[in-house]
């Protein structure tokens, strides 16, 4: 029945080479649907061995940008190649990826273990061969028990093991999870993350994964590229893209951060001072592009990298302000501190550097600093 | 609270009277051993006897199934091709106007349908020369016409419940669009299509109307033969085959029910 050749025969990963090509690359690519723009002139290079995250908001474009790398969306413009071989036009059922569905899309029809040979079949893989991958696909996520059930008979958990395994089975050159987690409650979620980090260096196919939520996306990925508007703002490793966001959007992406509004008043050897109204005081901080005099930014800082004293310190960049709350979060001391210019800025302190700063109350005057190395300039 | 529940079983009541009375007289007086239609002589299975033996009967009953076979074949090849091309259609405008001419004998009366293809088997039949003569032809061609109809409303309404997820899966695993159709829609879509085919094979093998205008000599289907055996007086005979029928309506009916329903249910339970 399965006798027919059609569609690439796609061979087994090979073992990480020194290649200039990357596994992934799209150039310039747009969709379209009517009058919006879902993705607008995206290029983007994706590397063997990656655990790549699209992340962003609903209609950001990141769902249609994978569903591009599928063929499940063909591009208005722009190029997609995979191993330097160009991709653009060729239908999803001629691609080396495979795509884990949101809804995981098993076939209803099928047994689990007809739902995993599902694609071997239509590569005319051998009977045998079949049924060993797909035993195999099976037991190394402890599915090899439930081979004959139908998928209604399965919990939201197994049906995600058996998407997974669906997709895996065929050794993609990259694997495409679509929101993997959102249909699971959340104390399976986590649990799910941490095995699907697992699974990835277990098997050693590159990832690309969608999703809406920026602490799955930190805990998972190697590398992030946060979408906007059918654009890509900023991607670069979790590390990068929560210590230096290139723009406000970023920095309140990736949790809270304190931000004081002001005016360039030099930049040098990669630090810019800026002369800042709500602060009260000149502020030093990393920048990533050198900016004239008078350009209006905002000055970043984390909650976690201020820290309080009750004398004023000998640093950089101190506030002086009074405790308008100071709440225990069991992990940390989360402070609320009102300037002298009504502006509220928010510490994150560790039980022990709260004890040392000599636990103030609410209404004491304090005093705020934090090193120069641990702001950012933000241009918009 | 007690007088609205009352009122509401008698209204129950009167209703399914309404609707089951005829039919249980019509199943009581088929085991009446009288001759006379309406008169109760004493219990007896004569009349299913001599039904038996009836060669006329019988030779229209073979007329009618093959008939109700036929189109209902045809019916649920078109119905199904109608609906995926209703799926595939993107402006609302084309889909609509798509919608409303496939669905059409659905709302038309019976008369006006078997009048027009009358007429149309006329027409053709003189300037084509085909068809020659009207008979089981002519009457499974206008079976068909109202049969695909209710076939397209079953198959559409499974058809877009489907996830499309299901296909683009299939599609990313390397199926091609036909590949895809054979090992993933078709299955799906398999217990629509079946009940389809049970409720235009019903629907055909019922037909009076239609069938008496486009049928020629010696093409006499079932329905046919009792309308024209009634008005010449009615057998009890007649009242025998009815009981048959009406068994043999209600079983296909209730099957095709039960296989939607369950099909529904294993959907529901997926979500």
């Amino acid at each position: 029945m399965d006798t027919h050749q059609d569609g690439p025969v796609r061979r087994p990963l090979q073992p990480a080479a020194a290649n200039p090509i990357p596994l992934l690359r799209i150039e310039k690519a747009s969709k379209r649907f009517g009058l919006v723009t879902a993705v607008d002139a995206v290029s983007l290079d994706i590397h063997r061995g990656e655990f790549f995250c699209l992340l962003g908001g609903s209609g950001s474009g990141k769902t249609t940008l994978l569903r591009m790398i599928a063929g499940l969306e063909l591009p208005d413009e722009g190029r997609i190649a995979i191993e330097g071989e160009d991709v653009t036009g060729a239908p999803a059922y001629a691609r080396p990826v495979n795509m884990m569905f949101q809804s995981y899309a098993l076939f209803p029809h099928l047994s689990v273990e007809k739902n995993v040979a599902f694609g071997l079949q239509e590569e005319g893989r051998p009977k045998a061969e079949i049924a060993k991958r797909v035993r195999e696909a099976l037991e190394m996520l402890d599915m090899g028990a439930f081979s004959a059930r139908k998928p209604h008979q399965l919990s939201g958990g197994q049906r995600q093991r058996v998407a997974f395994a669906r997709a895996l089975v065929k050794h993609p050159k990259i694997l495409l999870l679509d929101e993997p987690l959102a249909a699971l409650d959340k104390k399976l979620r986590e649990r799910a993350q941490f095995e699907l980090v697992r699974l990835r260096e277990r098997v050693g196919i590159t990832f690309v994964m969608v999703t809406h939520d920026q602490e799955e996306a930190m805990g998972m990925a190697s590398r992030i590229a946060l979408m906007q508007d059918g654009k890509i703002v900023q991607a670069g490793s979790p590390r990068e893209l929560y210590d230096a966001p290139v723009s406000r959007y970023v920095a309140d992406f990736f949790g809270t951060s304190n931000l004081f509004e002001g005016n360039i008043k030099e930049c040098a050897r990669g630090e810019a001072a800026v002369e800042s109204a709500e602060a009260g005081t000149v502020l030093r901080g990393q920048y990533g592009e050198r900016l004239a005099a008078q350009t209006s930014v905002a000055v970043m800082v984390r909650p976690e990298q201020v820290h309080l004293s009750r004398e004023a310190p000998q640093a950089e960049n101190v506030l002086r302000g009074k405790i308008a709350s100071a709440a225990f979060l069991g992990n940390c001391h989360a402070c609320q501190v009102t300037l002298d210019s009504g502006k509220t800025v928010l510490a994150r302190l560790s039980p022990a550097e709260f004890g040392k700063a000599g636990s103030p109350a609410a209404g004491e005057t304090v005093h705020l600093f934090w090193p120069s190395a641990a702001a950012r300039v933000l241009k918009q | 609270m007690k007088n609205r529940s009352t009122f509401v079983l008698s209204m129950l009541v009167f209703g399914y009277a309404f609707l089951y009375v005829p039919i249980v007289i019509l199943i009581i007086y088929s085991f009446n051993d009288s001759r006379l239609v309406t008169v109760w002589s004493h219990f007896s299975a004569r009349w299913y006897g001599e039904l038996f033996k009836n060669a006329q009967i019988g030779e229209a009953l073979w007329l009618s199934l093959r008939v109700a076979a036929a189109s209902a074949t045809v019916s649920v090849i078109l119905g199904t091709s109608a609906a995926f091309a209703m799926r595939r259609m993107r402006t609302l405008f084309s889909r609509g106007a798509f919608e409303a001419m496939v669905t059409t004998p659905l709302i038309l009366p019976e008369v006006l349908t078997g009048l027009s293809l009358l007429l149309l088997f006329v027409f053709l039949g003189e300037t084509l020369g085909w068809p020659g003569q009207r008979g089981a032809l002519t009457i499974t061609l206008a079976h068909i016409t109202f049969g695909m109809a209710y076939a397209t409303v079953v198959i559409r309404a499974r058809l877009s419940q489907l996830d499309p997820a299901l296909e683009e899966a299939a599609a990313d695993l390397g199926a091609t669009p036909w590949r895809t159709f054979r090992r993933v829609t078709l299955p799906l879509l398999l217990p629509a299509i079946f009940a389809a085919w049970l409720l235009a094979f019903t629907l055909s093998l019922d037909d009076v109307v239609i069938a008496s205008f486009v049928t020629g000599p010696g093409a006499t289907t079932l329905p046919l033969v009792i309308f024209s055996s009634v008005r010449l007086g009615v057998s009890p005979q007649i009242n025998a085959l009815a009981t048959l029928l009406v068994l043999f309506a209600a079983c296909t009916i209730l099957t095709a029910t039960l296989i939607l329903r369950r099909e529904e249910m294993q959907a529901k339970n997926m979500k």
